[in-house]
């Protein structure tokens, strides 16, 4: 584990963050919305490099963006049922096999005879119906912006290749409805957010400059690296210093302001806009995406007609706070007693990219810090 | 999940009605759908994400992203094997880190400190 001073841009790091320290005047808190960049501050210790006095500091916020842990638990329940299933292949990234369901994961229900596969893209599922034409192939589609051409692209392929046996269990989330609904919400702190770079490669950036009029917050596209996110806080801050509240590209070498057109085209033959449950924040209006009716067959809920799905979460997990950027995951009660990444109570301490699984694995949990300005807010 | 790596295009071929491109990820090779992205070339850099080119990007910003993402880890989660993932799985506890890139078997009571313990 290498924390960022000892990368070699790490002098280079310094600088920015000295840069950041001199011209921060205020209390700022910028929210990244991406599990991906939550990771990577917390691994290359780099909201640790910003200002943090009693009057000029900058806080970062982990905002709601990790697929693993937005996704319902119902959703999970039927994900496990229909892999129960014989005559289903269920193909699955690899890193929802330890995600819990009410009763089990898939790695379990492979090990109870499921036929669970780990795929490394949606096309190989494809590609595994039709090898296996007397079997039900399935692939479950969580995910934000990023991973949505992918997932059309699966389904569009089964049905211009005529393949029966090929279905989607979809469940994707949208990024700037959750900034909407975050900038919304009575309690809200958030001075400025960080857009996250990859989704943007897809979408561009051409939705965020209403959001950014409409609630007088910059937003700064930036990238995974420790240096693209340095830049992204550099830039949001002074922003908020000047007064301004624009949308700005700090990850130019790999979004432009259109983002990819022929992936957004394929987007919008496949999918249509729907209200979605987030685990932890619940129904968000018009933040996800369904296959629309068009590709309606292809649908594994409507193929497979799972009921009696009764879930519940923990009493004790506040997953909900971490998501909104209300509560810090060391603020939580429950955080590294009740709740550890080996017993998890809730999604944000499941995923790796959750914020309270972040914390745990680098030990922020009980940093002095942290606590201090835990009694302050 | 949610990362996209950049790799290089080695080869361009027509299988049924998809552009493939055999691309290299710092010496991993990956069949990658190169539909999104119809003006990449063989030897360009592509951005890819589960198996799909998303964007093109310069050699030398791809290198140097190669180069971080490696040390960060995580490549190994990204571009792993089913045979891998299943390995990684088995040794997991439910919701261990999957990406390999940290530590979930430390003491809690040992790190209380913001500096992680060394691995």
């Amino acid at each position: 584990m290498k924390y960022l001073t000892e990368f070699r841009d790490g002098e280079i790091a310094q600088r920015m963050a000295r840069e950041i320290a001199s011209v921060t005047t205020r209390s700022w808190k910028i929210m990244e919305v991406c599990g991906g960049q939550t990771h990577s501050i917390i691994k290359n210790g780099i909201d640790q490099m910003l200002p943090a006095g009693p009057v000029a500091s900058v806080e970062m916020i982990h905002g709601p963006g990790c697929p693993v842990c937005v996704t319902p638990l119902e959703l999970i329940d039927k994900a496990l049922a229909i892999a129960a299933q014989p005559g289903v292949i269920f193909c699955s990234f690899g890193d929802m096999l330890r995600v819990p369901g009410t009763d089990a994961d898939l790695f379990q229900i492979k090990g109870r005879g499921g036929d669970v596969r780990v795929v490394y893209s949606p096309l190989d599922a494809v590609e595994l119906a039709q090898k296996n034409p007397d079997k039900q192939v399935v692939f479950f589609g969580v995910g934000f912006e990023t991973t949505a051409p992918a997932n059309a692209m699966s389904v569009h392929l089964a049905k211009r290749r005529g393949i029966k046996n090929f279905s989607l269990l979809v469940s994707h989330v949208l990024v700037p409805p959750a900034i909407s609904a975050i900038l919304s919400s009575p309690g809200n702190q958030i001075d400025g957010f960080l857009a996250a770079g990859h989704v943007c490669s897809v979408m561009g950036y051409w939705e965020y400059p209403p959001l950014a009029e409409k609630f007088k917050k910059p937003i700064v596209v930036t990238g995974f690296e420790p240096l693209d996110l340095l830049d992204g806080i550099r830039r949001t801050v002074l922003q908020l210093e000047q007064g301004r509240h624009e949308v700005e590209n700090a990850y130019e070498r790999m979004v432009t302001f259109d983002g990819n057109r022929p992936a957004q085209k394929l987007l919008s033959d496949v999918f249509e806009v729907c209200d979605r449950a987030w685990r932890g924040i619940g129904v968000i209006p018009m933040s996800g995406w369904r296959l629309n009716a068009e590709y309606r067959d292809f649908d594994a809920e409507h193929r497979f007609q799972i009921t009696g799905i009764h879930t519940e979460e923990s009493p004790l997990c506040q997953a909900g706070d971490v998501l909104r950027g209300v509560l810090k995951p060391a603020q939580c009660p429950a955080f590294g007693k009740e709740c550890t990444p080996r017993h998890p109570l809730g999604a944000t301490m499941v995923s790796s990219e959750g914020a309270c699984a972040a914390y745990y694995n680098y030990g922020r949990f009980i940093s002095a810090e942290e606590l201090s300005q835990a009694g302050r807010s | 999940m949610c990362l996209a790596i950049p790799g290089r295009v080695e080869e361009i071929l027509i299988e049924n009605d998809l552009r493939i491109g055999r691309v290299n990820f710092g010496g991993v090779l990956k069949r990658v759908c190169l539909d999104f992205v119809p003006e990449i070339k063989v030897g360009e850099y592509a951005v890819v994400h589960v198996g799909f080119a998303l964007s093109v990007i310069d050699a030398e910003s791809a290198e140097k992203t190669l180069e971080i993402f490696r040390q960060m880890g995580a490549l190994d989660e990204e571009l792993a094997t089913e045979e891998e993932a299943f390995v990684r799985a088995a040794d997991a506890p439910q919701s261990l880190c999957p990406d390999g890139g940290c530590s979930t078997e430390h003491n809690p009571a040992s790190s209380a400190t913001p500096q992680a313990p060394e691995k």
